[in-house]
């Protein structure tokens, strides 16, 4: 987005660690207060303590499920969902988005029906996937998928049409084949809106491998909490919710850094916008 | 520039008449759903599946379910808590998410916090939300602003903090009060993120609603498919499907609105600086 300012060489720069040295200290000033104002409020009573277990007792909780293997399968089993939905998302995205994006005639035809398609919440599909698949994963994969095939796809169309009509003139002119014309210039075109894409896609998959984990009863972090909650376990339930918050954490930053490595030749790289 | 040459130039060699131009925008935009309804409803009578039903039975039962009293009794009041949901989302995100912006020590110590909460998952906290607070319709707008205001926030406080400092400096300098510059020049200049922002909550916030609804056996649109569901009424299931996704049609076309409103000067900018 052209709103952010060019960062000013200023003479402040001289005294970059020490801001950042700072900046490090009060958030984790601020981490440390979060988790202070959350082991007060049920010790001091302003929350009842069935309802909300202090700090100390659900971070001790997750302490000592980590050293349990059942834990690591149920992420395993979360993580599995995502990965493989946000796979066939990002495959059929790509190849049906770099079809539709490069022929015009093909964009203008789908976009009242991509238009209509897309703001379907996926959650509705949910009652279809039980219908189709059980209480299986596959029924976990079609919300997953839909729900992030969106996401890369609409990416997709635009970067494939931002491709430079110089450059693609001149490669016509200069006869490349179109394999090669796709390679050398659709390709390099597209990959940050497709990395954008699947970055968004990320997130988004993750939020609905965890809602099909909840409502259709999938196995893996979602449904361990539905069954903690109905047995009254509360401590666990807030386990698992502070490990899907840091599942989430750990996915966002896992393509921040993809993305930062397969673009490090791109210059979109150092700050790019918020879609 | 030369993109402009070239498109000027594929105009002019194809003046298309008026008539034709809107017969085929009409084609453009129906052509391809209602191609695809008439394939459905063909397969539907060929060979009758169990869960997809044709579309003219779906649109029979959709009459049949939702014109009348379920209207009242389950859309309107999921429209009014998703509303209520929305409006609050927005208000608070972009008040909080001002002074957080504006303050920096204070953006420095909870941002760390406020990221850790933006990556949960937001229907992991629907079941703890339920549990605490029952299962009311307040309960239900709070959890969809549980959601929707983590996209609404961080891109406000994103889009606060990348104000011009040129700009900051010139206001400082022209004495305009904090009240004028916040109204003049910082909230303008974060528009654009912050609308990017809202965008994001908007999906988030239908989901959660249909979420919020399926969790408990209570009303709503949400509840009423997973009824019909769980009684294989399939083509009243898929017009609840078909409901929702109208709903989303007509978010996304009211943010459309919106956007182009609000954002009517940045849109100028962005044509000007292409051409």
């Amino acid at each position: 987005m052209t709103t952010a300012p060019v960062a000013q060489p200023r003479i402040r720069s001289r005294r970059r660690p020490a801001r950042g040295l700072r900046k490090l200290l009060l958030g984790v000033v601020g981490l440390l207060g979060f988790l202070g104002t959350w082991q007060l409020l049920p010790l001091l009573g302003v929350v009842d303590e069935q309802f909300l277990p202090p700090a100390t007792t659900v971070l001790g909780q997750l302490a000592t499920e980590v050293q349990d293997l059942e834990f690591w399968r149920n992420v395993g089993r979360t993580m599995t969902t995502w990965f493989l939905g946000l796979l066939i998302a990002t495959l059929a995205a790509v190849v049906i988005g770099t079809i539709i994006g490069l022929v015009p005639y093909l964009r203008r035809l789908t976009h009242t029906t991509v238009e209509f398609l897309r703001p379907i919440p996926s959650v509705a599909l949910i009652p279809l996937a039980i219908l189709m698949f059980g209480f299986q994963m596959p029924a976990a994969l079609l919300i997953v998928v839909y729900a992030s095939f969106w996401q890369v796809f609409v990416q997709v169309l635009y970067g494939v049409a931002d491709v430079d009509t110089v450059a693609r003139d001149t490669a016509k002119s200069f006869g490349l084949t179109r394999a090669s014309r796709f390679r050398n210039l659709v390709l390099p075109t597209a990959l940050p809106y497709i990395m954008t894409g699947v970055r968004l896609g990320a997130a988004v998959a993750l939020i609905l491998t965890v809602t099909a984990e909840l409502l259709i009863a999938v196995p893996g972090i979602g449904r361990v909490i539905v069954f903690a909650r109905g047995a009254g376990d509360v401590p666990t339930v807030y386990v698992y919710i502070v490990v899907a918050g840091l599942l989430g954490l750990i996915v966002n930053l896992i393509f921040r850094l993809i993305e930062r490595r397969v673009l490090s030749w791109h210059q979109s790289v150092r700050g790019e916008a918020i879609v | 520039m030369s993109s402009m040459m070239t498109r000027s130039i594929s105009v002019l060699r194809k003046p298309p008449g008026r008539s034709r131009s809107i017969l085929s925008s009409i084609w453009f935009a129906l052509g391809l759903p209602f191609l695809l309804l008439v394939v459905w409803g063909i397969w539907a009578t060929i060979s009758p599946q169990k869960f997809f039903p044709g579309p003219i039975a779906i649109i029979q039962a959709f009459i049949e379910t939702w014109v009348g009293p379920a209207f009242f009794a389950d859309v309107l009041p999921s429209l009014a808590r998703l509303g209520v949901g929305i409006v609050v989302s927005i208000a608070v995100g972009i008040v909080a998410g001002t002074v957080i912006g504006l303050v920096r020590w204070l953006r420095e110590l909870l941002e760390p916090t406020l990221e850790f909460f933006r990556a949960v998952p937001p229907p992991v906290l629907v079941p703890i939300l339920m549990l605490i607070f029952g299962p009311g319709d307040a309960t239900r707008v709070l959890v969809i602003l549980a959601g929707a205001v983590w996209p609404v926030l961080l891109n406000t406080i994103e889009g606060v903090r990348s104000t011009d400092s040129i700009m900051t400096e010139t206001a400082r300098s022209y004495a305009l009060t904090p009240v004028q510059r916040l109204r003049y020049l910082v909230l303008p200049s974060a528009s654009p993120r912050i609308m990017a922002g809202v965008r994001q909550s908007l999906s988030v916030a239908l989901i959660l609603m249909v979420i919020s609804e399926m969790f408990n056996n209570s009303s709503g649109l949400g509840y009423r498919i997973t009824y019909f569901q769980t009684n294989y009424l399939i083509a009243e299931m898929w017009s609840g499907i078909l409901l929702l996704g109208l709903m989303g049609v007509l978010l996304a076309v009211i943010f459309g609105f919106v956007e182009r409103r609000v954002l009517r000067w940045y849109h100028g900018i962005k044509e000007v600086e292409r051409a």
